[in-house]
């Protein structure tokens, strides 16, 4: 058999020791696909979302790691055996643990995981709009507030400074 | 000899960098002109020295010197040339060299460049950069020597991986490095004006075009490390969401929110502080690629520890420059005073939504990144973090930013308004809608939702068409006129408009390809067809075939469309000579609707002497580069634009209108 690397090659930029080494050239070989499109489809489903526990972070639907192998057959087996998919997972992770699973499972250890984005939007936006409105409220005094000579100074400079077409150059930016 | 005065050279680079992030630190501390004016010789000083040892190392690499165990363990004398050249950053130390390079040449930039800047923003902007120099240098001296000689020399090298020996990727790290250390200039300016406690229009003026540099080349490097594994990993895929590539998306996000924001502070003044914060993080980011990539810790915690002397070095490398940067930034930030006030709808208030979610766009990516090493590190607890959670949680983010885009250019600064952008927007919500239908049309039967994205590039591809079209009043004023104002749009503006075109090019290349896709998985004999998205192709055999340094197995097809030939593919599969190790190169036909790409598997062992052979149709997967190199282009307008060339930026008149004036 012909011999082609799995994506460690992209970890070979990295650490050529990693280099994994594979089998075949195509990931999914004809002769482990199922006859019944619709088995196939939710085994095609299913691998892309278990990890090849030998490579880099690659699902068995793309990895051509032998093991990659073995557990897409394994996979097809469980299928045309009658589990469901979430019993074919299950059968997995008990062998492999939930490693094996490319999209993490929502428990104790992952609720920093998945709960992190929502609340770092919803901490931001909050956050944002506390300080706009805040300083809406303080801006009218801000602005009221005479200039100190040092800076009525400074703007009568900056005035002088600036040419006509300036402004109307400006208008037209972003 | 000449390796030696390679390794010599780096090390005066070395001294060299220790007296550019010392005396003009110094100096711009004591008011001492002497001492600042030791910065830009300094920094030109330390671009030479570098230059010398890099070429030392390139002039081993081109004639094979296989005395040097660097060019020994990842050159081959067969190689082609262009290869030799690369292969020199294959690797930990030459890239590590090529990082040290770039880092100097965008020091000397800012050297030969900065002659406008105020004296002391300029001595203190050089040191900062000189001592990442130094820290970067001293790294490779004395953990990462490129320079080593092998006693005996070994008469034939052992050869750069085959992966690695395509056009795409030899230029991909040089791109990439540009990028990332392109922000170390942001990051040095951050620090300079947190040191001087002052930051202003000037300031940002001067960030800007820098990080646009950068990001247009982290844009470039990014989408060719994409594009490469597109047609040489063999299995269509674009997109992994590895760790390595998220290292580098990372910064790519961060730099595209500093981007906005240093927008914001160059017109207005405000997000001052943001804007220092997201400098310092980007290049934080950068640094923390270098380290997640360099030091092994993605594999797992443990390799890490295995050889530690790397890892160890960088990770005190971020400790100083991150954390010294932050304890600046809390230490100094009371003393920045925020400039002009907005109202939330304007143009202001879209650029912070803007950076919103593309910081928390960043930081998921982040989290999803390092998740499972700290879980593994204080739990023990194995986890995988791969796509599906990125799709689940990076795609929705990216959502509200696209349907919000083209509002933003419609909104004025200060206060904009929604209804009266909204009014404006209305030709190009028509095309979207559109889109939807001919979408629906076209993908009948298909996923429901996918219509909907396309949708959503098509109305970011729209809005930035209908921007420019009533920026050039188009149809308001005689063709004539409209003309005459395209000449004349400032360059910065257009530009804007063309990389948010190229936005919803990407997007539209993203959907399309991940919905639509189809793909045969088969085995074929000589004389066998079969049909994909319109297409009819014919395996005509395979033969052997020799090249340069490999030897390959060569499958034809001919492809037919509509009972015409349209041309013949040839994937083949190849064994390199050394190191011997296997390849695939897919067999691409290239068209508008999209690519058809076809792999050539194994011969099967039953008797039947037909070979796996796997096709896919990648419909419109081109605009995903596409939008990439216009997003480029639009990069480059903007850094054409008068204003960044002319060099002594005039206030624009609308600073006029700031309450408060900057310092």
């Amino acid at each position: 058999m012909m011999a082609r690397p799995c994506r460690a090659v992209l970890w070979l930029l990295v650490f050529p020791f990693l280099f994994l080494g594979a089998a075949a050239s195509l990931a999914v070989e004809p002769d482990e696909m199922l006859a019944d499109p619709a088995l196939e489809a939710r085994a095609r489903a299913l691998s892309a979302e278990l990890r090849c526990v030998v490579c880099q972070n690659q699902s068995i639907d793309d990895s051509n790691a032998p093991l990659a192998r073995d557990l897409r057959i394994l996979l097809r087996e469980r299928l045309a055996a009658g589990d469901s998919d979430e019993q074919v997972k299950q059968f997995l992770v008990d062998r492999y643990g939930a490693f094996v699973l490319l999209r993490p499972p929502f428990n104790a250890h992952t609720l920093l995981l998945w709960l992190a984005p929502p609340i770092i939007l919803v901490g931001a936006g909050v956050l944002l709009f506390r300080y706009m409105s805040g300083r809406g409220r303080t801006a009218p005094a801000e602005v009221s507030q005479s200039l100190t000579a040092e800076e009525e100074e400074k703007l009568r400079s900056l005035l002088a400074a600036e040419s006509p077409d300036a402004g109307s150059a400006g208008r037209e930016n972003r | 000899m000449i390796v030696e005065i390679g390794h010599f050279a780096l090390i005066l680079a070395l001294a060299v960098a220790l007296i550019q992030a010392t005396m003009p630190l110094w100096g711009a501390h004591i008011r001492d002109e002497r001492l600042m004016a030791v910065g830009p010789p300094a920094a030109l000083a330390q671009l030479l020295l570098v230059a010398i040892a890099f070429l030392a190392l390139m002039y081993a690499y081109v004639w094979s010197d296989f005395s040097v165990e660097n060019v020994y363990l990842n050159s081959h004398s067969a190689k082609p040339l262009i290869y030799r050249i690369s292969g020199l950053w294959g690797n930990h130390e030459g890239s590590m060299l090529l990082w040290i390079l770039t880092l100097s040449l965008f020091g000397a930039a800012v050297a030969v460049f900065g002659g406008k800047l105020p004296e002391t923003l300029r001595a203190n902007v050089l040191g900062v950069h000189g001592a990442i120099a130094v820290t970067f240098i001293l790294f490779i001296v004395l953990t990462s020597n490129p320079f080593k000689r092998l006693v005996p020399a070994p008469v034939e090298g052992l050869g750069l991986n085959p992966i690695l020996q395509d056009p795409a990727l030899a230029f991909h790290p040089p791109f990439l490095y540009a990028g990332y250390v392109g922000f170390s200039i942001a990051f040095a300016f951050a620090i300079a004006a947190l040191i001087e406690g002052r930051i202003d229009a000037a300031w940002a003026r001067w960030v800007r075009p820098w990080t646009l540099a950068a990001w247009m080349m982290l844009t470039l490097g990014i989408s060719m490390g994409s594009w490469w594994a597109y047609y040489e990993l063999g299995w269509g895929g674009w997109w992994f969401w590895d760790p390595v590539e998220n290292a580098s998306f990372m910064p790519w996000l961060a730099g595209t929110a500093l981007l906005h924001s240093a927008v914001v502070m160059e017109k207005r003044e405000a997000l001052k502080v943001w804007t220092i914060l997201l400098a310092i993080l980007t290049f934080s980011l950068s640094l923390m690629g270098t380290f997640l990539v360099r030091s092994g810790v993605l594999t797992s915690v443990h390799a890490f520890a295995v050889d530690p002397a790397r890892g160890v070095f960088i990770l005190g490398i971020l400790v100083i420059f991150i954390g010294g940067a932050l304890a600046l930034f809390a230490l100094r930030v009371g003393e920045l005073r925020q400039g002009g006030l907005f109202a939330p709808i304007s143009r202001e208030g879209s650029l912070v939504l803007n950076n919103l979610l593309l910081t928390t766009a960043c930081a998921t990516v982040f989290i999803g990144t390092l998740y499972p090493l700290a879980l593994e590190a204080f739990t023990g607890d194995k986890i995988s973090v791969g796509a599906p959670f990125f799709d689940a949680t990076f795609g929705p983010l990216m959502l509200p930013l696209l349907v919000a885009l083209p509002f933003g250019p419609y909104l004025a600064w200060k206060r904009g308004d929604l209804t009266a952008a909204t009014q404006r927007l209305w030709a190009a919500a028509a095309v979207t809608l559109l889109a939807i239908i001919v979408a629906y049309a076209v993908a009948y039967p298909g996923p429901w939702l996918a219509p909907l994205g396309i949708a959503l590039g098509v109305w970011v591809m729209a809005g930035a068409l209908s921007e420019c079209a009533s920026r050039i009043k188009l149809g308001q004023v005689p063709l004539a006129e409209s003309w005459r104002r395209l000449t004349g749009l400032p360059r910065a503006g257009f530009g804007m408009s063309v990389a948010h075109f190229g936005v919803g090019m990407m997007v539209v290349g993203i959907i399309a390809t991940s919905a639509y896709q189809s793909e045969r998985i088969l085995v074929m004999k000589p004389g066998d067809q079969v049909e994909i998205a319109g297409y009819t192709l014919t395996f005509k055999g395979a033969a052997p075939q020799r090249g340069p340094n490999y030897r390959e197995e060569v499958g034809l097809f001919e492809v037919e469309r509509g009972g015409r030939v349209v041309t013949n593919l040839t994937p083949s599969k190849r064994m390199y000579d050394a190191p011997p190790q296997p390849t695939s190169e897919a067999g691409i036909h290239v068209s508008w609707r999209g690519d058809l790409y076809v792999v050539l598997g194994d011969q099967q062992t039953d008797s039947s002497g037909g070979y796996a052979v796997r096709l896919y149709f990648n419909p419109l997967v081109r605009f995903i580069w596409t939008g990439a190199v216009v997003m480029f282009l639009g990069g480059l307008l903007s850094l054409s634009d008068r204003r960044l060339r002319v060099g002594a930026p005039r206030r624009a008149r609308r600073v006029r209108a700031a309450a408060v004036p900057a310092e």
